[in-house]
């Protein structure tokens, strides 16, 4: 179970080869996917013929400006990468294979990644748990009866289980962040805008970001100084310069300058305790680092969740439009057109996903705009101004990543507010569009991983990854592997 | 009881971009087998985004400005959320309340000399639907997308219009300005240009507005105009009878020439607009307006009256030499490569020029026969060099060989022969060659010199000067 | 502030789902839940705040009017449920 930049060093050593590391993965999923079900499609074959193709432009000079040469990455089955199939975790794209790749996806082959296969969902994006996704929920690898957190469960529960060193997951309301932190792993959600939108199945077009799972800081700086960088394909990403990240291996810089701000609204009751210790533990470490910790206050935290699932459900209920059985994914026959639709969506789209395109087709609708869609749009300014007041005081928030450590599967099954709760300190990074970072802080009793999150301005993802890598240099609790009972 | 009839237009025209509005696949896709024309984008993929093309904001805007309207610095696109088929992403992006332009007008003149104002209640631009196709024998329907994507500009007018020949009119003006700044082709049976109208009666000297019909599938501005009226007589024969018009949608059957019904909405469509997530705002800087404005040029009616008033030419010949850009590009330039009298400009591409621009389909601007070779040939027949016949024919000569007319006459040697003693030579030639027609002209017959001077030129292959021959031939008769 | 039935049925309606009585009363139920807990917004003051549509509105990222090749015609019909003709088949609009 490598971390990516041990394999980088062996790969570039030649002291073990891409096909040898990609045949040790595929070995690993056999062994233990049946368990924890991270995978929704693997391509077994294509990727030792990726393996040997990376080995053989391992002495090229070509090969020598691939920075993820021969290196296996999941990604989460909301992305495209043509040939493959896409089914967002749902049935309404069972049997799709998109006939392009997103953008990000081909900047890590392009970089010499070796595409290892799709990642499981919640269906669509919406989720807190992956288990909304209609082909079955994944397991946490540190407690098989538990969530791994979602949307992107699948990814982080890879990355947690060894199964591959990184994978791409989204982050719309905290699909990045809340799953790393219940899987024990760092997980990144950029800026909005750092990096392309396209070949990404759109959710909350004004929220969604992809992410990325390692197993730490450094590793996930590499993965996203490959992906991130203006589109020409996608009109919301900004012209900033592309972001390359690199981190001092040795134990050095201390993190003075660096003002954090520990926003008090994060810290309610309803937090469990040994979340919130272990989180103030960590941010105590930062401080005898050299960082200058204060308190501060974010006042509109409360009303995010009313706001995402009113902006969210809106955006996505237009989104999700285009599956009406037309041209492809199945189709529900009818007699006319119309009742194509109907049955097609109705039978096809999972509960979780009928319920949200319900809620924003509602949010719209001809008079009660103003009072929903138009008033959440207003909060989502306030919102975003928290964080603009916030940001002239100190340089990153920190702060739990989610109320309470791994919820067992089906906790929430009856109530879908109770999920929606879960989100609550991940949704305001997406409301104002600022980069995200979770890394692990702890375990509760139970054992499982308590993660914290570090929030930054616009653009400055370096200044976050410069806090949790030193943080990571001196501590271990980003090296803990779970032991996986079959 | 006299009523009158309220109109307005709503038109969808095609610009003529390269490519689509928010992908790179080509805007023209007329003669494409179906779905040859297409890309992820435009066929609404999962994971598709739309990137706007800068060139349909300069067409936009230069229409804008022809239409006199007040350009926005700042506009949005929105997203109009509706359930077909031939849409694909289940939402047309559009723009709602910020649009490129609002308000402008379009003057139009009228037969009888008045001029209508008709003015525009909403201009934005939006991206089209694909096409579906119904077969009538077996019953199946496919859809072709294609044109998916291609950028429209929608512009309403508003309920100004009085009359089906002054909706046809307003047509007809606003598919020539829209040739004329290069625009659209707005040739109506390609679709370039589709219309929709709204009708309406109430009594002369009302200002309300009672209840109106839609009109559509017109496809033709015959067919606009048929239609119109026919609906005005249908709605006046109701109100006539005391009944009362619904709000009905009609279709245009062509092959009955009728108005059809169509079946009802249940309920007034929900678009629920809201801004469009993944495209920014389009910011019309004035260094980027200044620029595209350069390129627009001296509108159809302006330049008419212009050249009314500059070369004092009659009404026709105006309305006439500004009906097409190109047409009246080449009047000006050969007017200013002739020198004299526009008039005589005028007439000649009026009758000879336009003819043969018509059986060639050339536009003027295609023509080898340049503005100064047709200059050169007026220049020729004013000073004698050769006579009007020869001019005439040296277009065509000229045109198809592309040589100048100074180099076909030398080398045809088609200089009018003005030499009295080859002419007479000829004439004398004639009159003893046709004893018979020189007895009947000597008889009374004098219309026979028409036939003489015709066998005159004949002889000498069209050469020659046809006074002097006739006025030798009359003092030989007489 | 519950959603009656008409309502759910409208929305579903405006959605193109089609819903089962047992669907239509649990979102009802739901539905009303959560409306209920955003309605929270209503108690801020926002006559004086913009909306936010997007997070960066500068720089409009504008395309040259350039064609590009199109999608190969199997391509697009690969995942299609029915075509015929090269086109997509559907079933007629209305009855």
């Amino acid at each position: 179970m490598l971390s990516l930049t041990q394999a980088q060093t062996l790969l570039q050593r030649g002291e073990i080869s891409s096909r040898e590391l990609v045949s040790a993965c595929l070995e690993r999923i056999a062994a233990l996917d049946g368990a924890i079900h991270a995978f929704l499609y693997l391509d077994a074959d294509g990727a030792l013929k990726q393996a040997d193709e990376a080995d053989r432009k391992r002495k090229t000079v070509a090969g020598e400006h691939m920075p993820l040469l021969g290196v296996p990455i999941a990604i989460k089955d909301v992305l495209t990468v043509e040939g493959m199939p896409c089914t967002c975790g749902s049935k309404i794209l069972e049997g799709y294979i998109p006939p392009f790749t997103a953008t990000v996806v081909k900047k890590l082959q392009d970089a010499g990644a070796i595409l290892l296969g799709k990642t499981n969902t919640d269906e669509f994006a919406m989720g807190s748990s992956t288990e909304n996704s209609a082909y079955g929920p994944t397991r946490n690898p540190w407690d098989l009866s538990r969530a791994p957190g979602g949307s992107s469960g699948g990814s982080a529960a890879a990355v947690a289980a060894g199964f591959v060193p990184a994978a791409l997951g989204t982050d719309t309301g905290g699909s990045v962040r809340q799953p790393a932190s219940f899987c024990g792993v760092t997980g990144l959600k950029p800026t909005y805008g750092r990096a392309s939108r396209y070949g990404l199945v759109a959710y909350g077009s004004s929220l969604d970001v992809v992410g990325v799972f390692a197993h730490s800081a450094a590793d996930a700086a590499v993965v996203f100084s490959v992906y991130n960088g203006r589109d020409p394909l996608d009109a919301t990403t900004q012209d900033v310069p592309d972001a390359n990240i690199v981190l001092e291996t040795e134990a050095s810089a201390s993190l003075e300058g660096i003002r954090i701000g520990v926003p008090k609204e994060y810290f309610i009751a309803g937090v469990q305790s040994e979340v919130e210790e272990a989180v103030r533990a960590a941010i105590q470490k930062m401080a005898e680092l050299g960082a200058d910790v204060r308190e501060v206050s974010l006042p509109h935290t409360e009303y995010a969740l009313p706001v995402y699932y009113l902006i969210a459900t809106a955006e996505a209920s237009a989104n999700l439009a285009r599956f009406d059985g037309v041209r492809y994914g199945p189709r529900v026959s009818g007699e006319t057109m119309w009742d194509v639709f109907y049955k097609t969506r109705g039978e096809k789209f999972g509960d979780e996903v009928r319920r949200r395109i319900m809620l924003g087709t509602y949010a719209l609708s001809a008079g009660y705009y103003d009072a929903f869609y138009g008033q959440a749009q207003k909060v989502r300014t306030l919102i975003r101004r928290d964080f603009e007041q916030v940001f002239e005081q100190v340089d990153v928030v920190a702060c739990p990543v989610a109320p309470t450590t791994a919820f067992p599967l089906g906790a929430h099954r009856n109530d879908p507010l109770a999920m929606y709760l879960e989100d609550i300190f991940t949704l305001p990074a997406n409301l104002a569009g600022v980069p995200g970072l979770a890394f692990p802080v702890g375990f509760d009793a139970a054992g499982l991983p308590i993660g914290m999150q570090l929030m930054g301005r616009h653009f400055d993802e370096a200044t976050l990854f410069r806090l949790a890598h030193r943080y990571q240099q001196a501590t271990e609790w980003h090296l803990a592997k779970p032991t996986i009972d079959n | 009881m006299d009523y009158e009839a309220v109109i307005g237009l709503e038109t969808h025209i095609q610009l003529n971009t390269e490519s689509k509005i928010f992908c790179a696949c080509k805007a023209d896709s007329w003669n494409a087998e179906p779905n040859t024309n297409i890309c992820p984008v435009c066929t609404g993929m999962p994971g598709v985004l739309p990137v706007l093309n800068r060139r349909v904001v300069e067409k936009g805007v230069l229409l804008a400005a022809a239409m006199h309207a007040e350009i926005q610095p700042v506009s949005y696109f929105d997203r109009k959320n509706y359930f077909y088929p031939d849409l694909p992403k289940g939402y047309q992006i559009s723009q709602y309340d910020r649009p490129l332009a609002k308000g402008g007008y379009l003057d139009v003149p009228q037969a009888d000399g008045s001029i209508r104002r008709v003015t525009i209640w909403k201009m934005h631009m939006e991206e089209d639907a694909g096409k579906t196709k119904n077969d009538p024998l077996t019953g199946t329907r496919l859809i072709d997308f294609n044109r998916c994507g291609v950028p429209l500009i929608e512009m309403v007018t508003g309920p100004d219009l009085r009359s089906a020949d002054e909706a046809a009119n307003y047509l007809i003006r606003l598919r020539q300005l829209l040739r004329w700044i290069g625009v659209s082709e707005a040739d109506m049976e390609k679709g370039h240009l589709r219309c929709d109208a709204n009708v309406s009666v109430r009594q002369k000297g009302e200002t309300i507005l009672n209840t109106k019909t839609e009109i559509k599938n017109v496809n033709s501005i015959e067919a606009v105009r048929t239609a119109i009226t026919k609906e005005i007589e249908r709605q006046i024969r109701e109100y006539q009878s005391g009944g009362k018009v619904e709000a009905w949608t009609l279709e245009w059957d062509e092959d009955t020439q009728t108005l059809k019904k169509m079946r009802s909405k249940e309920t007034e469509a929900d678009y629920r607009y809201f801004r469009e997530p993944d495209l920014l705002p389009v910011y019309l800087t004035d260094e980027w307006k200044v620029k595209i404005l350069e390129t627009l040029p001296e509108l159809p009616l302006e330049r008419r009256a212009r050249f009314v008033q500059e070369y004092k030419l009659p009404e026709y010949d105006a309305e006439l030499l500004t009906s097409e850009r190109s047409l009246s590009d080449y009047f000006e330039a050969t007017v200013r490569a002739y020198g004299g009298d526009p008039k005589r400009v005028s007439n000649w591409l009026m009758n000879d020029v336009l003819r043969m621009l018509n059986e060639t389909g050339q536009t003027a601007a295609e023509l080898a026969l340049t503005p100064t070779y047709l200059a050169d040939i007026i220049r020729f027949v004013d000073a004698g060099t050769v006579n009007a016949n020869t001019g005439k024919s040296l277009l065509q000569k000229v045109n198809v060989s592309g040589k100048s007319p100074a180099e076909i006459i030398q080398a045809e040697g088609l200089a009018k022969v003005s030499d009295d003693d080859a002419i007479r030579a000829v004439v004398e030639q004639v009159l003893a060659e046709s004893p018979k027609e020189v007895e009947s002209y000597k008889n009374g017959k004098t219309g026979l010199m028409g036939w003489f001077v015709g066998q005159v030129m004949k002889k000498m292959q069209g050469k020659a000067d046809a006074q002097k021959a006739r006025a030798l031939l009359e003092k030989h008769l007489n | 502030m519950p959603l009656t039935l008409q309502e759910v049925e409208h929305i579903a309606k405006l959605a193109r789902l089609e819903l089962t009585e047992e669907e239509k009363a649990r979102y009802r139920e739901q539905l009303s839940a959560i409306l209920d807990y955003v309605a929270q917004l209503q108690r801020l003051d926002t006559s004086s705040i913009p909306p936010t549509a997007s997070i960066f509105s500068g720089d409009s990222h504008l395309r040259p009017d350039e064609p590009r090749p199109a999608l190969p015609r199997e391509a697009l019909l690969k995942n299609a449920p029915e075509h015929e003709q090269g086109q997509f088949k559907i079933p007629p609009v209305f009855e």
